[in-house]
Parts: structure tokens; C-alpha cells; sequence
């Protein structure tokens, strides 16, 4: 079985959040980490790759310094990283990004494909559904749970108040909440054998049956009218009072706005 | 594409199990207010298997006209049959707008519909209007009039970006559930339905549902609470939750929590505020034990009055909370309960 998962490189938002003084947010002090809903994604493959024996590639979209979510992904037990970068495709909305990774996923072999419910950056959750419809194959978004079944994935799909046991034929793609699986660690000699090992670069000319009309910033139909980091309502009160004196604070409050 | 023949404001009217989406509601009430900046009309598209009997209720809340798209094979939702047939109304009605919600449907089916009608789609918009692109004339491109302008969160709420679709029709978006408003029903209104159905063969892309699986149904959503009472992490146990049942009884709340608590199986999905949980904004919003990651910030931030209780005086909760209270929450907790049991007596009294 071949298995193709895409990554993102994204700003770290857990814990890592660096602000300006204004309130803004200082993007350039923050780390950078493979996408969690990603990370599952990628774990879910190489959790089938133990069970049945799977080739993994990760391929990902980016500046040339997202090669490291690959070389990360090998060292955790991907078989194959793809690096699609190009000047001609920055400033890709959700269109131009499907258009070229299917453009990229078409130069590869594939049963299943794995991408992350969401990048936590942008959030928009449309990547893997569009990628699918540019591959003419059916998509199986929110899994909770993946099996195989002879040439069939059976996944548990979550919507809000149930989950769906959908089966479908592959080549098919799944996308990844990260809820599905806690990721395993890299190990130091996955880590060595990553760094040895070719990472593929492809650019522009290597994206099969894709025009240039839908790529880039310029091949977005979406368009930013405006853009500001949010500033947010400043913090109240903070007080630290024994038990006692915290509740009298608390109810006291709750009076004075008339909730009780 | 002639941008010029597309015409009115549409909305996926969600239903699920045959009972019409709080969302399709809220989406029929922004399409309105946008449908009369533009001078138009709103439609409703409804898809599923037996739900022409639902019409009626689209027109109380502001329908002018519903588009039926009925068939056996829409039964349960599933991507591609769903996807087919709202790309088909979209084919040949030519809408400029076309709304669905972001919900577990509708961010699978907007994306794959988008992708399939080749126009852009933007994602989880809060806010949705009618300007101009660009916003300020710009010497030597052409302003565009009566453009959707939609804005959304970003970066886990961090940024706000207002996104619009000039050169490509229909302008798509996906809406937040609660945050649009829908209008009082116009009880007796009645829409002009219309039916229409594109014809549906199965192919590889039609996926089989072997099972549904439903959870128990949590008898108040917490969207629609005025109180809510949230555990983190910091509550300590599935058990503990009880402190805080305790007192969302006593205010008349309901109980919510954060996403450690889901991801530690302590408490359903559904009860989950945040990015990628609800967003919720109650009267009061109590933060029990939860550090404040900007991701749960971003789904609660707009509540009227925010009550941090956390141990740890620099968890960036209490940077957005009104009333923050550095201490223990087993301690603190149980005693506000009996405080404001008696306060309540007393007032009744």
C-alpha cells in the first residue's frame, strides 16, 4: 500500500505566543512546528505502515526551510519526503494550495491520502476536501478512526453530536483530527538516517496538468481586502485572597452586575 | 465567467435526521440583511431525502424562495452526493453569494463544492457586509461596488483578515454557528418552492455508512447558555467536574470545558469551547482551572463578564478575564457554591 500525507510548517501557537508591545503578535520570535492535525495524520499512516506495510511519503508545501517537517517526519518513520516550493506559487489561498499539491500528488503513486483536518494558522479546514475533488477521488473529512479493509478504509467520521462508520474504496483521502492518535517521538537514529537521506525538491515545471491561472497568489480567487492582528480587551482585576475572601470578592461582583 | 449573471444571495439550509440546523436560521438572517444591500432576494437550498415538508420554516425566517433537492440518496449526509447537488444549484441558478455554515457538514461540503464550481471560499467568517474591493481606491485598479467583504479569525484568533471573491462568482462563505442573528419568525410566511434535482449515479466517490453512531444528547447546548461554568485541565479529574456542576445548578448554568478535557476523554466534543470547539458568549463565563491557550481565548473572549479561577497567577487567562482570582479552585469552588446558595435564599426570602 502506498500512502501520501501532507504536512504544513506552521508558527507554533501552543505556549510559544510572542507579543509585540502593542498587543500584536511578534510572528518573527515564534518556532515553527509541523501541524498537529498534520502530525496525527502522519501517525495514522505509520500506525497502517506497522499493521499492513505501507509506503509513507510526506510531501509539503512551503518556503525552502519547510524541509525540516520533512526530515521530521522521516525521522519519525516516513519513507519519502517531497518539498513542493517555487516563488510563482506564494500567496496561495485555499484553490491555488489544492491545485498544487494534487498537481504534485498526481507525479506519485497513492491508495490513501492523509492530511490534517486543519493548519492551526489559517484554520479554514478546506485543503484536504479540495485536494480530493482535484483528484476526483472520494474524501472522508473529521476521522476519529481509520482500518483497512482489502482495497477499502473503514473510518469513523465525527460530526457534532454522532460519528458516521463510512467505508470507501480507495484511492481515497481522509483528513485527520488530532485527536486520532498521540504521535510517536522521533528517535535519534531515525533522526540520523533522515539527515542522509534525498529530500525531493520539485518546483513549478514538475506539477503535472495544473495552469498557471490557478496558482500563486495570483491564481487565488480569494483576495485580502485588509488584515490586523487583533487587539484584545486588556485584563481586568486580578486579586489573590485567602478562600474565604475570594468567594465574598466573587459574589460581590456577581451582585454589582445583577447576575444574582 | 460573466460575473454579471449571477444573481441573489443563497443559503445551504443544513438538516440533519429531517430537522432543519439552528445555523440555516442564522444564515437566512444575515442573507437577508445582505439580499437588501443589494436588492435582491434570499434563497434557501434545501437538500436531503423527505424534507419538502421543511420549506414553510425556511420561508418564517426569511426565505423568499427554496430550491428542493430530494432524493433517496441524500438521505444521510455524505460528501459527494450532498457535494453534486448543491454544485448543481449553483451551476444553474447562478447565485453572487452562496452561504453554508462551518459546521462538521458544512466545512467538508463548502470546500469540496467550492473546488468543484472553481470559485474561492472563505473559511469560519464571524462578520459578513457589502463594500468595496478594494476598500480604498487604488490609482489603476478598477473599485469594485456590492462586493461580500467577509471577515474572519486567524492565527487562533490572533488576526482578523476581511477577505473578499471580485473576479469569480458565486462569493462563498462559510459562517460560525452563533454568531448571525435570525430574524423572529414570520409565522404563516410562505416561500415559493421550487424542486429541482440533477439526477444522482453512483460512482467511486459515493461513500457507504455502515453505522451512525449518536452520542447522548446533552440536554442544553452551550451556545445558547447565559451561564457557563468551564473546567480545564486544572480541575484535576473527570469526578471533580462535579464542583462545577454544582455550581452551574445553583446559578442555573451549564457546565463546559476546554479542549485538554476532551482530548482527556473527561467530557464530550460537544461541550468543548475554543477554536476548534464553540464559540460561546453567555453572560457569564466562569474559567475553572483553565490556562487560557489563545485557541480556548478565541471562542470565549466575547462573553459579557469573565470570572478566571486558576492557581497559577500568570496563566494567561486572567489577561482576559474581568474578575480573575489567583487560587485553589477544590478550595474556592465548593464554598461559592454554598455562598451563593444562601445569597439566592436570602434574595427569595
Amino acid at each position: 500500500m502506498k500512502i501520501v500525507v501532507c504536512v504544513k510548517q506552521v508558527p507554533d501557537t501552543a505556549g510559544g505566543v510572542k507579543f509585540n508591545p502593542d498587543g500584536t503578535l511578534d510572528r518573527g520570535a515564534m518556532l515553527t512546528i509541523m501541524n498537529p492535525d498534520d502530525k496525527a495524520g502522519l501517525e495514522a499512516a505509520l500506525r497502517l505502515k506497522d499493521q499492513y506495510g505501507a509506503e509513507v511519503t510526506v510531501v509539503t508545501m512551503g518556503l525552502p526551510k519547510a524541509e525540516e517537517v520533512l526530515r521530521e517526519a522521516m525521522a519519525m518513520g516516513a519513507d519519502k519526503g517531497v518539498l513542493v516550493t517555487d516563488r510563482v506559487l506564494g500567496g496561495a489561498d485555499t484553490w491555488a494550495t489544492s491545485t498544487t499539491l494534487a498537481g504534485a500528488i498526481r507525479n506519485l503513486e497513492y491508495d490513501l491520502i492523509i492530511t490534517g483536518r486543519q493548519a492551526i494558522d489559517g484554520d479554514t479546514a478546506q485543503v484536504g476536501p479540495q485536494i480530493s475533488e482535484h483528484l476526483n477521488i472520494p474524501v472522508i473529512s473529521y476521522a476519529q478512526d481509520i482500518k483497512i479493509e482489502g482495497d477499502s478504509v473503514i473510518v469513523e467520521r465525527q460530526y457534532e453530536d454522532r460519528y458516521h462508520v463510512v467505508k470507501a474504496k480507495m484511492p481515497c483521502l481522509i483528513t485527520a483530527l488530532s485527536e486520532l492518535n498521540e504521535p510517536r517521538y522521533m528517535t535519534p537514529g531515525g533522526i540520523f538516517d533522515a539527515y542522509k537521506q534525498e529530500i525531493t525538491v520539485w518546483g513549478r515545471a514538475d506539477l503535472k496538468d495544473v495552469d498557471d491561472a490557478n496558482l500563486g497568489l495570483k491564481g487565488s480567487p480569494t483576495k485580502i481586502a485588509k488584515a490586523s492582528d487583533k487587539v484584545r480587551k486588556g485584563a481586568g482585576e486580578k486579586v489573590s485572597l485567602d478562600p474565604d475572601e475570594s468567594v465574598s470578592y466573587i459574589v460581590d461582583k456577581l451582585k454589582v452586575k445583577h447576575v444574582i | 465567467m460573466n460575473l454579471e449573471e449571477y444573481k441573489g444571495v443563497y443559503v445551504f439550509a443544513q438538516q440533519v435526521d429531517n430537522e432543519i440546523s439552528s445555523i440555516a436560521f442564522e444564515l437566512l438572517g444575515k442573507a437577508k440583511d445582505l439580499a437588501k444591500d443589494l436588492n435582491t432576494d434570499v434563497t434557501a437550498v434545501l437538500i436531503g431525502s423527505g424534507i419538502k415538508g421543511l420549506a414553510d420554516q425556511l420561508a418564517e425566517y426569511g426565505a423568499d424562495k427554496v430550491i428542493v433537492v430530494d432524493d433517496p440518496e441524500l438521505k444521510d449526509y455524505r460528501t459527494e452526493p450532498y457535494a453534486h447537488a448543491l454544485a448543481s444549484v449553483i451551476n444553474k441558478y447562478k447565485p453572487e453569494i452562496m452561504l453554508v455554515g462551518a459546521t462538521a457538514i458544512g466545512r467538508d461540503l463548502g470546500p469540496r463544492v467550492s473546488a468543484r464550481v472553481a470559485t474561492g471560499l472563505t473559511a469560519d467568517c464571524t462578520v459578513l457586509e457589502i463594500g468595496d474591493f478594494p476598500l480604498q481606491a487604488v490609482p489603476g485598479q478598477e473599485q469594485l461596488h456590492n462586493q461580500l467583504l467577509m471577515t474572519r479569525p486567524a492565527f487562533g484568533g490572533n488576526t482578523i483578515a476581511t477577505i473578499a471573491c471580485p473576479y469569480n462568482r458565486p462569493q462563498m462563505a462559510t459562517v460560525r454557528a452563533g454568531v448571525m442573528q435570525k430574524i423572529t419568525p414570520i409565522k404563516g410566511a410562505k416561500a415559493n418552492v421550487e424542486e429541482f434535482n440533477p439526477g444522482f449515479t453512483p460512482d467511486n466517490k459515493y461513500v457507504e455508512i455502515l453505522d451512525i453512531v449518536k452520542s447522548v444528547a446533552e440536554t442544553v447546548d452551550i451556545m445558547d447558555a447565559k451561564i457557563l461554568v468551564s473546567g480545564g485541565r486544572g480541575v484535576g479529574s473527570p469526578e471533580n467536574f462535579k464542583i462545577l456542576e454544582d455550581l452551574a445548578e445553583v446559578l442555573g448554568g451549564t457546565v463546559s470545558c476546554s479542549r485538554a478535557v476532551v482530548d482527556s476523554g473527561w467530557k464530550p466534543k460537544d461541550l468543548q469551547v475554543g477554536q476548534t470547539g464553540k464559540t460561546v458568549r453567555p453572560n457569564v463565563y466562569f474559567a475553572i482551572g483553565i490556562s487560557g491557550a489563545i485557541q480556548h481565548v478565541a471562542g470565549m473572549e466575547e462573553s459579557d463578564i469573565i470570572i478566571a479561577i486558576n492557581k497559577d497567577a500568570d496563566a494567561p487567562i486572567f489577561d482576559v478575564a474581568d474578575y480573575g482570582v489567583v487560587g485553589d479552585l477544590n478550595k474556592i469552588v465548593p464554598k461559592l457554591t454554598e455562598a451563593l446558595k444562601a445569597e439566592i435564599a436570602a434574595a427569595k426570602g
